[in-house]
C-alpha cells in the first residue's frame, strides 16, 4: 500500500514479477498433464505434428475407444481396485484398534512399538522382496491377488497406525470416558464412541493409503504373472506391433487413471493436507 | 475370574490392578497389527537375511549351498570378482541414486519453498494455485514416467523433439540421470510445498508485523525469521523425501528398462540380480546392504531430531 503511493513504479514490477512467477508455477505444474490430456485426443497419425498444429489438430475419442476395448486394462482396473481396497479395509481394521491402544492406553514397551512401527514406515520394499518372493510361492500364492493384498500391508498398515495415533491424541478423553465408567469394553467404545468421531480422519487415511496402493509397482511387477495392476499395464501398454509404442493409446490409459485419484484428492483437498502433514511432521 | 475380589481391595492396589487389565486390553488391540507386521516385514526381512548368505537360484531356494559373505565379497581361485560389491556396475548404481538423492532433493527443497511462499501469499487466484499443486502430487508414479517418457521421445515428444530437436535424452546414460531428475522433481515438489506450506501457516503472524514496523525487508524477515522458525518442519521433510528418493524404483524401471535401472539405481539393481537373473543370494545380499543403509540414515535422522514417543 505505501510502496504504490510512494513508487507507484516499482509498486508495479513488483506485482508484474509476483505475477510472472505465478504463471510460471502453473505452467510447471500443469503442462505435462495438460499435453498428455491432449495427445489422448489425438489420432496418432497426428502425433508427427509440430506443437503449434498439434494443438489445433482435430480431437478424437479412438484412443479411449481403444483403452476400454483392451481387456489387459479393464482387468488392471479390477485387480488394482481389489487389491488396493482390500489393503485398505484390513488396515483401518487393524490400524484403529492399534492407533486406539497407542493414543489412549499407557503400558509399558509402547515407544518400543512405536519405533518398530516408524522403522517399518520407511522400510524399503525391496528389503523383503526376495523373502516374500519365495514364500508366496511356497503357499502357491504367485499371481493371486491375494498376495498383493498381503504383501501391501507393509507400507499401509504402519502408515494408518500412525495417523491414526495421532488423530486419536486429539480426541478429548471425556468422551470414552463416560463409556468406560459405564463398563463398556474397549472394543465396544472404540466401535461406539470413538469410530463416529474418527470418522472424518478414517476417510482421509482410507484415502491416502489407498492411492499408495493403487500406485504401487514393484511387489504388483513381480508377484503378478498375468493378472496385472493398472500400473504395470500401463508401463507396459503396447500396440498392435512390436515396434509401435501407442502413445495415444497409453495417455488415455493414464489419464482414466489419473482423473478419478485428481477428483478425489480435490475434493478431499483440505483432510488430505492434515493427513499428509500428520503422517509426515508428526513423525 | 478374579473381578469379584476387586472391589474390596484398597485403592491404590485397584488402581494397578485396572492399569495391568488396561495393559492387557493394549496388547489384544495392538495384537492383530503386530502380527501383520511380523509376517508382511519380519519374516519376509529375516528370509532375505538368510538368503543373502547362501548361493541360492530363484526358482529352486531349496537347493543352496552356504556361501558366508561370499554373495558380497568373493573372489575366485582364477581372480574372478563375484561379489556384488566388486562390481562396478553396482557402484554405478550408488553414484547414481546419490546423485539423484541429493539433486532432486535439493531442488525440491528451494522449488518447494519457493511455490510454498507464493501460496502463502493472499493474491487472487491463490485458491487455483494450491489446487494445482496437488495435481502432479496425485499422479501415480508410473503414469509420470509415462508422461514425460512421452515429453522426452526424440520424434514425438514437446520436449525431446521440439525442445533439444531430436536428442535421445534417455538413451544416454549421462543425461538419462538429470532427465529423470527433473520428472522426479516435478512429480514431488508439491510433497514438499505442501509440508512446508503446512509449516509456514503456523508461524505466528503479529512477529511479520512487528518486524514490518521496525523496516526489516520482506528478504532480511525470511532468512532471519522463516527459515530458522520452518527448520524443524524443513528437516523432516527433507528427511522424508531422501529416503524416498533412496529407495527410487518405478521412474527408472520405467523409463529406462530392467538393465539400463540396474546401472541407475540400487533397487534396481537389486531387482535386476533378484528377478531378472534369478540370483536369490545376490538380490538378497544387495537388498541388505540397501535395507541397512537405510537404517542407518534413519537412526541418524531419529538421533540427530530427538524424536520421542510417549
Amino acid at each position: 500500500m505505501n510502496l504504490k503511493r510512494k513508487n507507484p513504479a516499482l509498486y508495479y514490477l513488483q506485482r508484474t514479477g509476483f505475477y510472472l512467477l505465478v504463471a510460471i508455477i502453473t505452467i510447471y505444474l500443469m503442462v505435462p498433464f495438460l499435453w498428455a490430456v491432449l495427445t489422448s485426443f489425438r489420432k496418432s497419425g497426428d502425433l508427427f505434428l509440430q506443437p503449434l498444429q498439434f494443438v489445433t489438430a482435430p480431437s478424437t475419442l479412438g484412443n479411449y475407444r481403444d483403452v476400454f476395448a483392451n481387456e489387459n486394462f479393464i482387468n488392471g482396473l479390477g485387480y488394482s481396485l481389489l487389491v488396493a481396497v482390500g489393503a485398505v479395509a484390513i488396515s483401518l481394521l487393524f490400524g484403529s484398534f492399534a492407533a486406539y491402544a497407542l493414543g489412549r492406553f499407557r503400558f509399558r514397551g509402547k515407544s518400543m512399538i512405536m519405533y518398530i512401527i516408524l522403522a517399518v514406515s520407511v522400510f524399503p520394499q525391496i528389503a523383503v522382496l526376495g523373502g516374500l518372493f519365495t514364500l508366496i510361492r511356497n503357499f502357491d500364492m504367485y499371481n493371486n491377488p491375494l498376495a498383493l493384498v498381503f504383501s501391501y500391508l507393509i507400507f499401509t498398515i504402519p502408515f494408518t497406525v500412525w495417523v491414526l495415533t495421532s488423530f486419536v491424541r486429539d480426541i478429548p478423553g471425556e468422551l470414552e470416558e463416560a463409556a468406560l465408567v459405564d463398563g463398556a469394553s474397549p472394543l465396544r467404545t472404540l466401535f461406539s464412541v470413538l469410530f463416529p468421531v474418527m470418522m472424518p480422519a478414517l476417510v482421509t487415511t482410507g484415502l491416502l493409503a489407498f492411492i499408495n496402493a493403487w500406485n504401487e509397482y514393484l511387489f504388483a511387477l513381480t508377484f503378478m504373472g498375468t493378472r496385472r495392476t493398472v500400473p504395470v499395464v500401463i508401463a507396459n501398454y503396447s500396440g498392435a506391433t512390436q515396434f509401435d509404442q501407442p502413445w495415444g493409446q497409453i495417455m488415455a490409459a493414464s489419464i482414466v487413471v489419473t482423473v478419478p485419484l485428481i477428483i478425489l484428492v480435490l475434493v478431499f483437498q483440505r483432510n488430505i493436507v492434515s493427513g499428509l502433514t500428520a503422517g509426515a511432521v508428526k513423525g | 475370574m478374579t473381578t469379584d475380589a476387586t472391589p474390596k481391595l484398597a485403592a491404590p492396589i485397584r488402581r494397578r490392578g485396572i492399569e495391568a487389565a488396561r495393559a492387557q486390553q493394549a496388547l489384544w488391540l495392538l495384537l492383530p497389527t503386530l502380527i501383520a507386521i511380523a509376517l508382511v516385514a519380519g519374516y519376509p526381512l529375516y528370509r532375505t537375511i538368510f538368503f543373502s548368505l547362501f548361493d541360492a537360484n530363484l526358482t529352486t531356494p531349496d537347493e543352496r549351498t552356504f556361501l558366508g559373505i561370499g554373495n558380497f565379497w568373493f573372489t575366485t581361485a582364477e581372480g574372478v570378482q563375484l561379489g556384488f560389491l566388486q562390481d562396478p556396475k553396482w557402484w554405478e548404481a550408488v553414484k547414481n541414486t546419490m546423485l539423484f538423492t541429493v539433486v532432486s532433493v535439493f531442488l525440491e527443497t528451494v522449488f518447494g519453498m519457493i511455490i510454498a511462499l507464493v501460496v502463502n501469499t493472499a493474491f487472487p487466484g491463490r485458491a487455483f494455485l494450491r489446487t494445482a499443486m496437488l495435481v502432479p502430487w496425485a499422479i501415480p508414479t508410473v503414469v509420470s514416467a509415462q508422461m514425460w517418457g512421452y515429453m522426452y521421445n526424440d520424434s514425438f515428444g514437446l520436449i525431446g523433439r521440439g525442445l533439444l530437436g531430436g536428442q535421445a535424452l534417455l538413451a544416454n546414460t549421462d543425461s538419462a540421470i538429470w532427465a529423470l531428475i527433473a520428472v522426479d522433481v516435478w512429480k514431488t515438489t508439491s510433497f514438499m510445498a505442501l509440508l512446508i506450506l503446512a509449516g509456514l501457516q503456523s508461524l505466528p503472524t503479529d512477529m511479520y508485523e512487528a518486524a514490518d514496523m521496525d523496516g526489516a525487508t520482506k528478504w532480511t524477515q525470511f532468512w532471519r525469521m522463516t527459515l530458522p522458525l520452518l527448520r524443524p518442519a524443513l528437516l523432516v521433510a527433507l528427511v522424508f523425501r531422501s529416503l524416498d528418493a533412496l529407495r527410487v524404483f518405478d521412474v527408472m524401471y520405467v523409463m529406462l528398462g530392467p538393465v539400463n535401472a540396474g546401472s541407475t539405481s540400487m533397487t534396481g539393481y537389486a531387482r535386476l540380480q533378484l528377478i531378472d537373473n534369478s540370483l536369490l543370494g545376490v538380490g538378497s545380499a544387495v537388498s541388505v546392504a540397501i535395507f541397512v543403509i537405510i537404517m542407518v540414515i534413519v537412526v541418524m535422522y531419529v538421533t540427530a531430531f530427538r524424536v520421542k514417543f510417549d
